[in-house]
């Protein structure tokens, strides 16, 4: 068996080709490095990007095609998690891109940030991120968002229950 | 044998105080439960990371605050990212800090300001020596062929 291509879940064994991709945004080294640790703990491969700029690269959008990771030969991404505050573009911002954009709207956002601000999180959601979520994250969080990721890869249409 | 059992029990009272001290949090726990066989040195590399990054940040906030003409926004900008990267590790008084510092920001109250630096280099400095006391413990533990204690 070879242990490097596939992680465990529980007492399950999740291959790598479908294992669910994560995108992650962070200016900051230390939360890419600790968000990665929580999505692949939770058997999912994960990219990270700095910026919101460098994320839309790597989803398609941006003039260097080569970067781009979510072309239909490629793996999908099938989750966007991103911080708010970023210097340039912001988490909203980036939000608002992949929400407007002809083919990769349908791909789940979802913000977070270190402050609870009310109108920021209305905002946020009004402009179709999936959630808000406070940082910094913990693995059950993560748990919490792996319903995302699962229900647009297979069950598009279908309600999320949760757990 | 007893080595290991004594460092054990040195590791854990040390770890039971910064707790009970403030010093970590939570997120510090959530750290080391995220660490395993495939990334043993996980929290080392993270808190690596912090204090590099902390000491940027301290050494530009005190060039930023010596400036004629302060930018309190980019002093606001710095504390606003050592309140997150110490939150991220569960450096928690480092964190609390950083509000009272961003409060004064808001304020422009330049003495405030350079009070919480001083502050938050001496809390910075602090939780510094106590991780990597934490982490000598832990390899002295490995060293005589015991394992880490799970804290809970």
């Amino acid at each position: 068996m070879d242990s490097t291509s596939s992680s465990t879940v529980g007492m399950k064994e999740v291959k790598e080709e479908e294992r669910p991709h994560v995108l992650v945004v962070d200016d900051s080294l230390i939360d890419r490095k600790i968000m990665e640790k929580l999505f692949t703990n939770s058997a999912c491969k994960v990219t990270t990007a700095e910026s919101g700029q460098k994320a839309l690269e790597l989803l398609g959008q941006g003039d260097n095609k080569h970067t781009n990771i979510n072309n239909h030969q490629g793996p999908k991404i099938n989750l966007v998690v991103t911080d708010y505050c970023m210097p340039g573009m912001t988490g909203y911002d980036l939000l608002k891109k992949v929400k407007e954009s002809s083919d990769i709207s349908e791909i789940p956002v979802i913000v977070v940030s270190s402050e609870n601000v009310p109108t920021r999180i209305e905002k946020c959601l009004e402009e179709g991120a999936q959630e808000f979520i406070l940082k910094p994250l913990k693995q059950s969080d993560v748990k919490k968002l792996r319903c995302h990721m699962q229900f647009t890869r297979a069950l598009k249409g279908r309600l999320c229950l949760g757990r | 044998m007893a080595a290991v059992i004594q460092l054990q029990r040195q590791f854990i009272d040390y770890t039971t105080s910064l707790y009970k001290e403030g010093y970590l949090d939570d997120q510090f726990t959530q750290l080391q439960k995220l660490q395993d066989e495939s990334n043993p040195d996980f929290v080392v590399e993270v808190v690596s990371l912090f204090f590099e990054d902390s000491e940027k940040l301290l050494n530009n906030l005190a060039t930023a605050l010596q400036q004629k003409t302060v930018d309190y926004k980019q002093v606001d900008s710095h504390v606003h990212q050592f309140k997150g990267s110490s939150s991220s590790i569960g450096a928690q008084r480092v964190t609390n800090v950083c509000v009272h510092f961003r409060n004064f920001c808001e304020e422009k109250n330049l003495d405030g300001c350079l009070r919480c630096l001083q502050q938050a280099k001496h809390e910075y400095i602090l939780v510094r020596n106590k991780l990597e006391a934490l982490f000598r413990l832990e390899q002295q533990i490995l060293q005589a062929g015991g394992s880490i204690p799970m804290m809970e």
